[in-house]
C-alpha cells in the first residue's frame, strides 16, 4: 500500500529536517501495522466495548415535521464515550503509538474534546500524557482542563502567538521535535503533515461507514444530503469520505462565520479572503494575510476556531465535490435551542452548525427526500457558552 | 561568484572559521535592524542571517518567537526586510542570508519574493519548513540566480544525508539539537559524527546552528566545523540592550 502525501495541490510534509525521518518511521508503521488484521480486530473491540459504537442512526422526526421538507436523521456521535467523534481517532492513534513502543503521547487541544479524548486513551492504555492548550482557551475551558487532569494528564499552558488552538498546535509540534524518541503526538484534526490527515480520515471514517450502512437498512437507499461541520475538519472527513464515489449523494460541509463573514471575525478558511499557504505542516487553505501570517479568526465554537482547514477538504473543494458554506454564531445557537426543543438532545455549537445549514434547507427539499447531519458531539460542555451567549446567569 | 563561496574562501586561506549571527528583520525596529548588520559586521560577524518574522514560527523557540512579536507590534512588513537588504548592499558586501518561512513566501508570492531577492542582491536562503521532499516546487524559480538555498540537515537525518547536502551550496546548516532554535547548556553527543558525516559527502562548508550561546560552544564546535550560527543569544542581548550596538559589538566580538 502506496500512500498519497498529496491531496491536489494540498497537503504534503512541510516540516523541518529534523521531523522528516520521525515521519517516515510513523508513516511506514501506519503502512505496515494498521492494515493488519490484528489492528483492525483491537480498533473495532474498542470502538465497540468501549466507545459504545456504532453510534446510532436517529430519526428526528418532531424537527423533520416541524421543518416540512425532507427527513432528517441524526449520526449521533454525541452518544460517544467522552461525547464527541474524537475518540474514534484518538484510540487508533494511541494502538499506534503503543505498538511503535511509545510510553508518552501529546496532543494539542481548542475547546477541550480532543485533549479529554487523548487522556482518556492515555489512562486505558497506561501512557503518559500532555495536552498543550492556549492560555486563552484553558481560561474559557476549566472544566475540560480539570477533566484532563482527573484523567491523569498533564495540561501545559502555550501563551506563545495569540495563545489559541493554533499555537498549541505549534508548540505540540515544536515539543515532539525535541522528544520523538519516545514520544507520539496524537493529531486531533485531519490537520497536520503526511501521514496525519489520511491517518485522521481513516479513524474517522467509521462515521460514515457505519451511516450508509445504516441509512440502508432504515430507507433501503442512501441519502440525497450529508452535512457535517469544518474546523480542521476531522467529523466532516470521517463522515464524507466513504460517501466520495457515491455521486447522487450531495455532501455539504459546514464552517464557523462567526460574527458574520463580512465582519471580518469569523473561522471560515473558504470564505473569499482565502488563501493558499503553510501552517502546521500542511500546506492548505488558510485565512492569511498578503505576508503569509496567519490572521486571527473567531467562532463562538471553540472547536471551529481554527484558520485553516485539512488538505483532504481544499481538495474536495477544487474538485466540486463538496460544497462548503458557513453559519453565523447566531444561526447555531438557534439549531442549539431548536434541537433541545424539539428532540430533547443537547448538540455541541460546533455540530450546531452542521444542523443550521440543514435547518436552512430541508424545508425547501421535497418530503420524499433524506438528509443526515453528523452531530459529532454533545453539548454539555457548551451550557456555560450558551448561557452567556443568551445573557444568563448559572 | 556568489558572496558565500568568497567569504568562505577567504576564511579558509586565514585559516579561520565563519560566525554567523541571527538577526530578526524589525526587532527592534527595521532602522535599527540595518544599523545591527554593520555593528555585526565590525564586529567580526562573516555572514549575516537575516530573518523573516512569522506568525507560526514552527523551528523556534521563546527568544526568537518574541523578537517576531516585537517586530510586528512595531508595525514590521515583509517588503521591509528587502528594504534593509537593498540598503545594507549599497554600504557593505557583507554575504546576507534570508531566513523564512514558507507560508511568507507563498503569501507574498514566490515569483515577487524571489524578486525581492535578486533586488535586494541577497546571497542565500534559508527556508526551515521546506524539507527536500518539498523542495522541487520552489527550486525551479532559483535557477537562473546566484541565490543558494541553504540546506538544513538534522542528527536524525541518518541516512538522508547525501540526498540532502548533494547539491549544496553556500554551506550547510546542521541543526545541534532536535528541538527548536533557543540556548542549550548541553549538547547531543552525536553532533561531532553526524557533521563529520555530512563532510564525508560533501565539500561545501559546514556550519553548526541551534543553541549556541558562549565562546565555549563555538571552540568546541569549531574544533571539527566550519562555522558557528548564533541567533537566540544575539537576539537576547539586542533586546537586553535596548539595541545598544556597543553592546552588542562588545559581545560579538568577545566570541571571535
Amino acid at each position: 500500500m502506496e500512500l498519497n502525501k498529496d491531496f491536489g495541490i494540498y497537503g504534503g510534509q512541510f516540516v523541518p529536517e529534523t521531523l522528516m525521518s520521525v515521519l517516515n518511521e510513523l508513516e511506514n508503521a501506519y503502512k505496515e501495522y494498521c492494515s493488519t488484521e490484528e489492528f483492525k480486530n483491537d480498533y473495532m473491540y474498542y470502538m465497540k466495548q468501549y466507545v459504545g459504537r456504532p453510534s446510532s442512526l436517529y430519526y428526528a422526526e418532531r424537527l423533520t415535521k416541524e421543518l416540512g421538507g425532507a427527513k432528517i436523521y441524526l449520526k449521533r456521535e454525541d452518544l460517544n464515550h467522552t461525547g464527541a467523534h474524537k475518540i474514534n481517532n484518538a484510540i487508533g492513534q494511541a494502538l499506534l503509538a503503543k505498538h511503535m513502543g511509545k510510553t508518552k503521547v501529546i496532543a494539542e487541544t481548542g475547546a477541550g474534546q480532543h485533549g479529554v479524548a487523548t487522556a482518556t486513551v492515555a489512562a486505558l492504555f497506561g501512557m503518559e500524557c500532555e495536552v498543550y492548550m492556549g492560555v486563552e482557551d484553558i481560561e474559557r475551558q476549566k472544566l475540560n482542563v480539570f477533566r484532563m487532569e482527573l484523567l491523569g494528564a498533564k495540561v501545559v499552558p502555550v501563551s506563545s502567538g495569540t495563545g489559541t488552538l493554533k499555537d498549541a498546535t505549534n508548540e505540540a509540534i515544536r515539543t515532539w521535535a525535541a522528544r520523538a524518541e519516545d514520544t507520539f503526538y496524537i493529531i486531533g484534526s485531519a490537520v497536520g503533515p503526511h501521514p496525519y490527515p489520511t491517518m485522521v480520515r481513516d479513524f474517522q471514517r467509521i462515521i460514515g461507514d457505519e451511516t450508509k450502512k445504516q441509512m440502508l437498512e432504515a430507507e433501503g437507499r442512501l441519502p440525497d444530503r450529508v452535512y457535517a461541520c469544518v474546523g480542521g475538519g476531522s467529523n466532516s472527513i470521517g463522515m464524507f469520505y466513504p460517501f466520495v464515489e457515491d455521486k447522487a449523494v450531495e455532501l455539504v460541509g459546514v464552517e464557523a462565520a462567526g460574527h458574520g463573514i463580512e465582519t471580518g471575525e469569523h473561522a471560515a478558511a473558504f470564505s473569499s479572503e482565502s488563501r493558499v499557504g503553510v501552517l502546521h505542516g500542511m500546506k492548505t487553505v488558510l485565512l492569511q494575510d498578503e505576508d503569509g501570517l496567519i490572521k486571527p479568526v473567531y467562532s463562538i465554537s471553540a472547536g471551529l476556531d481554527y484558520p485553516g482547514v485539512g488538505p483532504e477538504h481544499a481538495y474536495l473543494r477544487d474538485i466540486g465535490r463538496v460544497e462548503y458554506t458557513s453559519v453565523t454564531d447566531d444561526e447555531a445557537i438557534e439549531a442549539f435551542k431548536a434541537l433541545c426543543r424539539y428532540e430533547g438532545i443537547m448538540p455541541a455549537i460546533e455540530s450546531s452548525h452542521a444542523l443550521a445549514q440543514a435547518i436552512k434547507e430541508a424545508p425547501n427539499m421535497g418530503k420524499d427526500k433524506i438528509i443526515v447531519v453528523n452531530l459529532s458531539g454533545r453539548g454539555d460542555k457548551d451550557v456555560h457558552t450558551v448561557a452567556k451567549y443568551l445573557g444568563k446567569e448559572i | 561568484m556568489n558572496r558565500i563561496d568568497k567569504k568562505f574562501q577567504s576564511l579558509k586561506a586565514e585559516g579561520k572559521k565563519a560566525l554567523i549571527p541571527y538577526i530578526c528583520s524589525g526587532d527592534p525596529s527595521v532602522e535599527m535592524t540595518e544599523k545591527l548588520v554593520y555593528a555585526l559586521e565590525e564586529a567580526g560577524a562573516d555572514i549575516i542571517e537575516l530573518g523573516i518574522p512569522f506568525s507560526d514560527p514552527l523551528a523556534d523557540g521563546p527568544v526568537i518567537q518574541a523578537a517576531g512579536l516585537r517586530a510586528f507590534a512595531g508595525g514590521y512588513r515583509l517588503a521591509d526586510t528587502f528594504k534593509i537588504a537593498e540598503n545594507v548592499r549599497k554600504n557593505s558586501e557583507i554575504p546576507l542570508v534570508i531566513m523564512v518561512y514558507y507560508s511568507s513566501i507563498i503569501g507574498y508570492g514566490r515569483e515577487r519574493f524571489l524578486e525581492g531577492c535578486v533586488n535586494a542582491d541577497v546571497d542565500g536562503l534559508i527556508i526551515p519548513d521546506l524539507p527536500y521532499e518539498e523542495y522541487d516546487e520552489f527550486k525551479p524559480l532559483l535557477e537562473n540566480t546566484d541565490i543558494y538555498m541553504i540546506p538544513l540537515v538534522g542528527l536524525t537525518s541518518g541516512d538522508r544525508i547525501p540526498m540532502l547536502v548533494k547539491e549544496a551550496k553556500g554551506f550547510v546548516y546542521c541543526v545541534s539539537s532536535m528541538g527548536v532554535t533557543g540556548v542549550r547548556k548541553e549538547f547531543d553527543t552525536r553532533v561531532e559524527s553526524f557533521v563529520k558525516e555530512v563532510q564525508k559527502h560533501t565539500d561545501t562548508p559546514a556550519c553548526i546552528g541551534f543553541g549556541i550561546s558562549s565562546k565555549d560552544d563555538i571552540d568546541k564546535f569549531e574544533s571539527y566545523a566550519d562555522g558557528c550560527i548564533m541567533g537566540s543569544a544575539i537576539v537576547r542581548k539586542i533586546f537586553e540592550s535596548n539595541g545598544d550596538l556597543e553592546k552588542v559589538k562588545d559581545f560579538v566580538k568577545e566570541l571571535r
